[in-house]
């Protein structure tokens, strides 16, 4: 069955066509790495999927439905994680003003909320975060929180945009191998974007590429090769393959790496690493 | 213990409730504080101040041009601040330079405000009034008033709170759940300029923060978790607006100054206090050897990049 599927489907941004007649089925359980230059439509993609940016041409099916906002199904992390203010607040009490957050009166929380919101930070190793106040977390301890915020209330999709951004290296491979294992264990498909493809290789079942409009789905060895990549960056592309780590070149650059160089997201030792890199 | 609460309370309390102006002051400015320090929470937790401080000049205006049609400058006030929050949510959160436009028309309305008073000349005593507040004379009936409207704000605050909070802390995760954002901001933005218009009356158009903002802002440095941080918010808006005007009592000073020196000082002590808290036990949280880690780690990879 397809979770997600797309039908010639044009999505504008104030004018600017983001997704051109873009035509892709993900099936359900599928690990899906999303990838491309930024600007290339992974955010409206999913905004898409969330019924946040209607199409303006052609039809998006969400589990055989038209998108519709509030849809309990799908997960969301959204990329710009709005700077949180000087609020002590713990991560258990931040998680649960998600639950049912979009209903109406004052807030509470269930003796069946609580249970659920330990089983699920303990499901991904985040249990101690539950007491400690959030302005006392590290950008790995956020995210992992967020995760688990996310996987509340059983969903059977997961839309997550570039969670890996931020974190160090050691995090990346965590968080990757925790929403790899979690989906699986529950046929959770999972859309999953990243600037690298190296950093998804090896929990992705097929790659999403999008940029210029377009989009290529498929397994890694269909869809990143030179002559799909070089259509969709609109550029000559190098695609090398060095001890299963896969590098993709335009003119001896690394397109994927030097993306890295427009991301301004607050974290001061993570721009000065990608600044002493170029 | 109890002979000395008993003394204080012949000595100084007593003597002061025996006056009818003094027990209206502690009832009105109790209501305006406790709707003030929780109405406040959200204004602080929002990052929307600013909005606030707007919302109290462009009621000045308000207020001034209902005394030149004869109308009582509280319902000027409700009437303007209320029309203006809601044109401030409609707005929408998204326009860029929001608070130069807010700046821009904050001075329009303060403009108007004097025009207003240039045409009504014997309103200069109530001018000062509504700057700067006159607590010392409500009367029965602006209580009344204030608790009325005091009513109306926390239950429009409590019909909103749960999608409030969601939509403050993780605004792009609440519109994908479907919150309508803009609906809960300018609704957010009224009860604001309802708790702006009690504030007011109690402590003027120009110290409206001392209720709103200082309580509030101390109390998210000292606790964790929204109730006991709204608790401790209206709690410390109302000692600080009672013990202000006990204060103002036995010196004769301003009672809005009185408040908003308390205000201040509650602010700059619990500042104090988190920042010395985190001198304390920085080396305990862990957080100074994930950075760490996370530098080690930026460097190792960068001195794999550079052989790559």
């Amino acid at each position: 069955m397809n979770v997600i599927e797309l039908d010639r489907v044009t999505i504008q941004i104030g004018g600017r066509r983001v997704l051109v007649d873009v035509s892709l089925a993900i099936r359900r359980g599928e690990f899906i790495g999303v990838l491309g230059p930024n600007g290339a439509g992974k955010t409206t993609l999913m905004r898409g999927l969330l019924g946040l940016l209607p199409p303006s041409a052609g039809s998006i099916r969400v589990f055989g439905h038209a998108p519709q906002r509030g849809n309990p199904d799908i997960a969301y992390v959204p990329q710009i994680r709005t700077v949180l203010p000087d609020l002590r607040l713990r991560g258990l009490d931040f998680i649960a003003t998600s639950m049912r957050g979009e209903r109406w009166g004052m807030p509470s929380l269930a003796r069946a909320d609580r249970i659920m919101i330990d089983k699920t930070l303990t499901a991904v190793g985040a249990r101690g975060l539950a007491e400690r106040p959030l302005s006392e977390m590290s950008g790995g301890e956020r995210q992992r929180l967020l995760l688990a915020q996310a996987l509340l209330g059983e969903p059977r999709l997961l839309l997550l945009d570039e969670p890996l951004i931020s974190l160090d290296q050691h995090y990346q491979e965590t968080v990757v191998e925790l929403v790899r294992r979690f989906a699986r264990d529950r046929n959770i498909t999972v859309l999953f974007s990243a600037h690298e493809l190296n950093q998804l290789i090896g929990a992705l079942d097929r790659v999403l590429y999008l940029g210029n409009g377009g989009a290529a789905l498929g397994t890694v060895a269909e869809v990143v090769t030179a002559p799909v990549l070089s259509q969709l960056y609109g550029a000559d592309i190098n695609v090398v393959n060095v001890d299963g780590h896969i590098f993709v070149l335009s003119r001896g650059r690394d397109v994927e790496r030097s993306d890295h160089l427009h991301d301004h997201d607050g974290n001061g030792h993570h721009q000065h690493d990608h600044r002493s890199h170029a | 213990m109890t002979t000395m609460a008993t003394a204080t309370i012949n000595t100084i309390i007593a003597p002061m409730l025996e006056y009818d102006f003094m027990r209206n002051a502690f009832a009105a400015a109790g209501v305006a504080a406790i709707v003030s320090g929780l109405v406040g929470y959200f204004l602080v937790l929002r990052g929307q101040t600013f909005a606030g401080h707007a919302l109290g000049h462009i009621g000045f205006a308000g207020a001034t041009g209902a005394v030149l049609i004869g109308v009582a400058p509280l319902w000027g006030l409700v009437g303007v601040t209320v029309a203006a929050g809601i044109g401030m949510g409609m707005l929408g959160e998204r326009i860029s330079g929001r608070d130069v436009a807010i700046g821009v028309v904050l001075a329009l309305a303060l403009g108007f405000g004097l025009l207003f008073l240039h045409y009504y000349t014997a309103f200069a005593a109530q001018a000062t009034a509504l700057l700067f507040g006159n607590v010392l004379a409500v009367d029965r009936a602006m209580i009344v008033t204030l608790i009325g409207l005091g009513v109306i704000t926390l239950g429009s605050l409590a019909a909103i709170m749960r999608p409030l909070i969601f939509a403050s802390l993780q605004p792009e995760l609440a519109e994908a759940k479907g919150v309508p954002l803009r609906f809960v901001s300018t609704a957010f933005l009224a009860i604001v300029a309802l708790a702006v218009s009690e504030s007011a009356q109690i402590v003027g158009i120009l110290l409206v923060f001392s209720l709103m903002v200082g309580p509030p802002a101390t109390a998210q440095r000292l606790v964790t978790g929204m109730w006991r941080g709204m608790a401790l918010s209206a709690g410390l808006a109302l000692t600080e607006a009672w013990l202000g005007i006990a204060i103002a009592y036995s010196t004769d000073w301003p009672v809005s100054f009185c408040i908003a020196t308390l205000s201040a000082l509650g602010f700059f002590v619990s500042r104090g206090v988190s920042l010395a808290k985190a001198n304390a036990d920085g080396h305990f949280q862990g957080d100074t050897t994930d950075q760490d880690n996370d530098r080690s780690k930026s460097r190792r990879d960068l001195r794999w990049r550079s052989i790559d």
